[in-house]
């Protein structure tokens, strides 16, 4: 099936996350403000702008049972939305809640833990803040994961038992830290990280393996598994107590990740195309694109102007031209090839680096559509099914070894 | 010596392309403030390794990466003094009006001619491999502009010269 493709704007989309229905969608477009887009036949349209922060907003969730949304920005703030009456026009508009999240710095990165009684925000503090919801105050309180953070946290990643929570950073580690809250949580049963876990264990520590910041982490479908891809074009699954599978890759590094069964990963970041990797304790490896880039795509003929050689000047016409520039620039006009790079349109679907991945649609305890949105300030909903494989490294293949012109 | 340049640019655009993989990133240093790590140079674990790419030692480039933004460093071949001083004006020409090339930096750095600095909002706003094109683009004519211009200042000087000497001809 091919990927439905939505463009939302012209600007970058930072963060993206849809409501429980799919039928409504929480974006920033790398402003202050949070969009709700709501689905209206093929099109998306803007429904309501969440307008409170004062820097760029960095990262939103939206919880799927009890309906709230959740943004952080690099303000140092964090906000929880919920949708309540207007007392004059009783219409649902979404309130915000005050956080106090105690960082000093930006915040990076947020996610609802699987309970929805708590949150988590990573941020450029070098901390973590979990936070939970105080009744007596009605607002959020925080507790900060400190140690041994030296560096901004990029992203985070609940573990299903609501207690456990990875964290990469960019000191080139990604850790999974208890965060553990005596007031909220119930005591934990034992899983493979560990049985006594009180707030601020470090359950494990594991470095990207040439020592990349590590961008994105995640917990697979069971919790028993945690992957993560870092800036040294690598993606790492761990298995507590067994093997860590480093696989590199030959293209641009991943920014993002999601488990879409408990043997597969969709991963997308620079390259601009979700690539899947499956396996087992036994080891992994990469399949294939979802992005299907040899596949006809409608050419818009935008083509720039560098193709053409002007000729300006004297000595740069007729035959000394065509020898010097063969000689001096390794550049021959005598094949009149055309550039490659003369074309503006890359060969993925997504123009520009891919920011997040998130499941769209789940079948069972599998994820069977995954959504995707970059910088191109275009959404994406992927059919995890459809793979192509071989189609590694476009960008690269467009960017890094055409042959000059 | 037909290919004498391509492996050179064939290197700086790999190189190029791999570090303009840039992201977002607010700094951890003063609050609420979000700038260039490699100019800012606080924290040093968001900066990775510079690297030269050199063709000879008169031309060589220089990309230092870092999480948020990269900077890249020329240094253009200049083989005599007529040279040094066409290249110091072309490249003042240039930085004098480095908004307009919007990624251009005011000052080079010590021990290049022309540097530019290339942020997250760059790559946002532009095609990425844009801006690849353009800096390759820019190092093929840069060499070729001067030793234009210094074919055009030799004949110049030809030409006066023949003509002030005339008039002791006569």
């Amino acid at each position: 099936m091919a990927p439905e493709i939505y463009n939302l704007a012209q600007t970058p989309i930072t963060s993206h996350a849809f409501s429980p229905d799919r039928n409504q969608l929480a974006v920033s477009l790398n402003t202050n403000d949070v969009q709700i887009y709501s689905r209206q036949g093929n099109e998306w349209a803007v429904a309501e702008t969440l307008s409170e922060h004062d820097k760029l907003v960095t990262s939103i969730d939206w919880a799927p049972h009890s309906n709230r949304i959740v943004t952080a920005s690099q303000d140092r703030n964090a906000y929880v939305w919920q949708e309540m009456p207007d007392p004059e026009t009783g219409k649902l508009v979404w309130k915000p809640t005050l956080v106090l999240l105690r960082i000093n710095r930006a915040a990076t990165h947020v996610r609802w833990s699987p309970k929805e009684d708590k949150f988590a925000v990573a941020s450029g503090a070098r901390a973590i803040a979990i936070c939970s919801f105080d009744s007596e105050n009605n607002w959020w309180v925080s507790k900060l994961l400190k140690k041994p953070i030296r560096s901004t946290v990029l992203s985070i990643d609940w573990h299903p038992n609501n207690v456990l929570l990875a964290a990469g950073s960019a000191d080139m580690k990604a850790r999974v830290f208890s965060a553990y809250i005596k007031e909220v949580d119930e005591r934990p049963a034992a899983t493979v990280w560990g049985s006594k876990l009180p707030f601020n264990t470090i359950c494990g520590e594991y470095a990207s393996p040439a020592g990349g910041w590590v961008h994105t982490v995640g917990f697979s479908p069971s919790g028993d598994v945690l992957a993560f891809a870092s800036h040294d074009s690598s993606i790492s699954v761990v298995y507590p107590g067994g093997p860590v599978h480093n696989i590199r890759i030959s293209s641009l590094p991943f920014l993002t990740l999601t488990w879409t069964s408990e043997d597969s990963i969709v991963a997308a970041g620079h390259d601009c195309q979700p690539v899947v990797f499956s396996g087992s304790e036994a080891g992994w490896q990469g399949i294939g694109s979802l992005d299907d880039t040899t596949a006809p795509k409608a050419t818009d003929g935008v083509r720039s102007g560098y193709g053409g050689n002007t000729s300006v000047g004297r000595l740069k016409t007729g035959a000394f031209a065509t020898f010097r520039d063969a000689d001096s620039r390794g550049q021959s006009t005598i094949s009149g090839s055309s550039s490659p790079s003369a074309d503006t349109k890359l060969l993925t679907v997504h123009q520009n680096t891919i920011t997040s991945v998130k499941p769209y649609e789940i079948q069972g305890d599998q994820v069977i559509r995954v959504s995707t949105t970059g910088v191109d300030g275009n959404l994406v909903i992927w059919d995890v099914a459809t793979v192509t494989a071989g189609g590694a490294s476009a960008m690269t293949a467009r960017l890094g070894s055409t042959h000059l012109r | 010596m037909s290919n004498v340049l391509r492996p050179y640019l064939a290197a700086v655009r790999s190189t190029l392309t791999a570090a303009l993989t840039l992201e977002n990133f607010a700094s951890q240093v003063v609050e609420r403030h979000n700038k260039p790590e490699v100019e800012a140079g606080g924290s040093k674990e968001v900066l990775l390794n510079p690297l030269t790419i050199s063709r000879n030692e008169n031309e060589r480039v220089l990309i230092e990466p870092s999480v948020n933004s990269i900077r890249l460093s020329i240094k253009i071949k200049q083989a005599d003094e007529i040279e040094r001083i066409l290249c110091h004006q072309f490249t003042r020409f240039m930085m004098q009006r480095a908004e307009s090339f919007i990624v251009l930096r005011r000052k080079p750095v010590q021990g290049y001619d022309i540097s530019f600095l290339i942020t997250n909002t760059h790559t946002e706003t532009m095609l990425k491999h844009k801006i690849v094109d353009f800096i390759i683009q820019f190092m093929e004519e840069v060499d070729r502009e001067i030793s234009e211009m210094k074919l055009s200042l030799n004949a110049r000087a030809r030409i006066v010269a023949e003509s002030y000497l005339t008039a002791f001809n006569t």
